[in-house]
């Protein structure tokens, strides 16, 4: 503080002394303080301390969890699928010990991972068995009355969606009830994905999607994170092959932050916006995505080792959207 | 008469026992957790120290909610971070926690701290700017010593010498000194209490900072009321060395709150204390010993006397300097600047009586002599602002 401030004597020893930062002095050490870490960190290494709860959602698995639907085939020979989808309310933990009470889809956020083929039929049904009218928009093609917004399903009702599954391409569902902004903020959303008729190359397949939390309600997130829990993938590192391709369905939701982005260390991916085309758009190791947006990306890493994927705004990374690949090599 | 029946003592205590019933089966029975229902629970956490060491930030907490708080996890200028917390992650009502994090803070820059809750709450504090915390030892007491001995104890000192010109004064003018006096106390009363309530913002809900400093002042200034009030009513030099006794102290203990955030101001390394600072505090202070002496100008006390009143005044300085930057906490500030307050407000009621009757009071020289003292405690104030 320099004497130019143009303040009083009082306000100077106010701000020293009451001030936000006016508090005493004199180090004493922390005796037996309780250690929560239950891994050891790096020093001075961003993170957070502890492990979420077991039985919880489990990134991890949800990574690679696609529900097909219940299969069966229609008169017209047209493959139906059938899901069946509840809004359920549920706290959910979104960093070790942090408690959000959420609206989820069948009891998690992100919801289930919702897989046809391109000119499949889907048949979604759904009930409301949370405290607030829902409803499931899909991205898509579909029928107006199909669309998830002038329907909304009360607490205890129910609605069937049914659509054939098109374009060919990533896609999301969320709830379209208002406040938008607020039901989708609470967790309700997932993802949509429909497989072109003629397959996509081998690969190893995962979903991303790129959310975060406002705990205190106060407008802005407190918690980022690919897949709900801050720093999963750092905590558990993501296991790959040298030589794998590896596909990621990346899904951004975030809610109050403008953009996101995704940037893959010592490496670099191919880009296929909305997973909507068969040639990649771009090649690159950084990519920015507004909320609603999503491509797939592929990518091999061909040597082993532990490799960051993180958003590039900085602030989310170490706020919990960050994670690992441990990349080893079957031949060693 | 019914009452008769009973002893004095049941017919007290009955009211504390039927309370003390109806507390207790509410707190057995269910009705408090019906009024709870679906409510979320309240939390509460305030920042009560920072200290910075080496690659490390130490922050104290107190939790003065009326639920219990468990700390999660802790971000540091928007990024978590690794923390220890002890005693305990689960902070009770009135409970404290440390929380240490090892974090690279840079000298000079502002870094943000924020407790986030197991319910997602935030808990929020800010480091304006960055400074090693001193450690205590000789060095620690020597600077802070030094600081108080300059805007407390010398100013004090210098103050008294205007006792020689005070004995030559006519009557008339000794009342304007007095007045002067007054004048001067009602600033620092005004200011303490300013200071107090400032504090005040500062503690935790369920410490109510605002009331205690209406306990503090109020009963600073009914214990001395009660405690000087034989002495002082005494005829003569007795009572008026009484006087003066009760100002040195008033305006110790007013010191002491000063002293205080002097301490922690300078400890943080916010307080720029140059040596203009310092020569504005002396200014200012030093009509403090002018106070100190007015009542007994015409006793002849022997030096040693003056010596122990301005020490009474100005040493607290230093012993706050000391508190404030060992210590500080918004709960002691408060306590201590509303005790100064109320034994400021004491003395300006002891020199009203001195003063005479409503027209003695309210003539030119003692009306003017508040005002002056008024005036020139504001315009040295201004000397003082950097």
């Amino acid at each position: 503080m320099s004497p130019k401030d143009g303040m009083s004597r009082r306000e100077l020893l106010k701000r020293g002394a009451f001030g936000a930062a006016g508090l005493g002095v004199i180090g004493r050490t922390v005796d037996g303080a309780a250690e929560l870490a239950m891994h050891a960190h790096d020093p001075m290494v961003a993170g957070t301390v502890g492990r979420v709860s077991r039985t919880g959602f489990d990134a991890l698995s949800y990574l690679e969890q696609f529900d097909y639907g219940t299969v069966s085939t229609l008169p017209s020979g047209q493959t139906l699928r059938e899901y069946d989808i509840s809004a359920v309310d549920r706290e959910i933990e979104v960093a070790p010990g942090v408690f959000y009470p959420a609206w989820t889809y069948n009891g998690q956020v992100p919801g289930p991972t919702i897989r046809a083929t391109e000119g499949d039929r889907v048949r979604v049904r759904f009930r409301n068995l949370g405290t607030h009218a829902h409803t499931i928009h899909f991205h898509g093609f579909h029928p107006a009355d199909m669309d998830g917004v002038f329907e909304p399903v009360l607490p205890g009702g129910s609605f069937v969606y049914e659509f054939d599954a098109e374009p060919a391409g990533l896609h999301l569902y969320h709830c379209h009830a208002v406040p938008l902004k607020k039901h989708i903020a609470k967790g309700l959303y997932g993802v949509y994905i429909v497989d072109p008729k003629t397959p996509r190359s081998a690969a190893r397949e995962m979903v991303m999607v790129l959310n975060g939390f406002d705990t205190n309600l106060d407008g802005s997130n407190e918690v980022y994170a690919a897949n709900t829990v801050a720093f999963a993938y750092r905590d558990n590192p993501i296991p790959m092959r040298v030589g794998e391709l590896q596909r990621i369905y990346l899904v951004n939701v975030l809610e109050f932050d403008l953009i996101n982005s995704m940037h893959l260390h010592a490496n670099f991916f191919h880009v296929y916006r909305t997973g909507s085309v068969a040639r990649p758009h771009e090649f690159t190791d950084t990519l920015m995505m507004c909320q609603g947006e999503r491509h797939i990306i592929e990518f091999t890493y061909d040597r082993p080792g532990r490799y960051m994927f993180h958003a590039h705004q900085s602030e989310f990374a170490e706020l919990g959207w960050m994670g690992h690949f441990q990349v080893e090599d079957p031949a060693v | 008469m019914t009452e008769r029946r009973f002893p004095l003592w049941i017919l007290i205590l009955l009211p504390v026992v039927m309370l003390g019933l109806v507390v207790a089966s509410l707190s057995q029975g269910g009705l408090l957790d019906a009024l709870r229902r679906g409510v979320p629970p309240v939390e509460e956490l305030t920042f009560e120290r920072v200290v910075l060491r080496p690659g490390e930030i130490h922050v104290d907490v107190v939790n003065g909610g009326p639920d219990p708080v468990t700390v999660a996890q802790v971000m540091v200028d928007e990024a978590f971070w690794d923390f220890k917390i002890a005693p305990d992650p689960t902070i009770v009502r009135l409970g404290r926690a440390t929380i240490s994090v090892p974090y690279p803070w840079v000298k000079g820059e502002a870094h943000q701290v924020v407790l986030l809750s197991s319910t997602g709450l935030t808990f929020e504090h800010e480091i304006p700017v960055a400074e090693l915390t001193p450690e205590v030892g000789p060095r620690f007491f020597g600077v802070f010593a030094l600081i108080g001995l300059y805007v407390g104890v010398i100013p004090v000192a210098i103050g008294l010498l205007w006792y020689p010109a005070l004995r030559r004064l006519e009557q008339r003018w000794l009342n304007f000194v007095l007045a002067l006096t007054v004048g001067l106390l009602v600033f620092l009363g005004v200011d303490a209490l300013h200071e107090a309530l400032e504090a005040a913002a500062q503690v935790g809900g369920a410490f109510q900072g605002t009331m205690l400093v209406a306990v503090g002042s109020l009963g600073a200034l009914l214990t001395i009321e009660l405690v000087s009030r034989s002495r002082v009513r005494r005829e003569g030099a007795q009572g008026r060395a009484a006087v003066a006794w009760l100002i040195a102290l008033s305006i110790g203990v007013h010191n002491l709150g000063e002293g205080l955030a002097i301490g922690a101001a300078y400890a943080l390394g916010e307080a720029a204390l140059g040596a203009f600072l310092i020569i504005g505090f002396m200014l200012h202070n030093t009509t403090e010993g002018l106070g100190i002496v007015a009542p007994i100008a015409r006793d002849r006390p022997a030096i040693g006397r003056l010596a122990a009143l301005g020490l009474l005044a100005g040493a607290p300085t230093i012993l706050g300097a000391w508190i404030g930057g060992l210590a500080y906490t918004p709960l002691f500030a408060t306590l201590f600047l509303s005790i100064g307050a109320g034994a400021i407000a004491q003395v300006v009621i002891v020199l009203w009586r001195v003063m005479g009757d409503g027209a003695s009071r309210f003539a030119p020289a003692t009306a003017g002599g508040v005002l002056v003292g008024l005036l020139v405690m504001y315009a040295t104030g201004l000397l003082v602002a950097v």
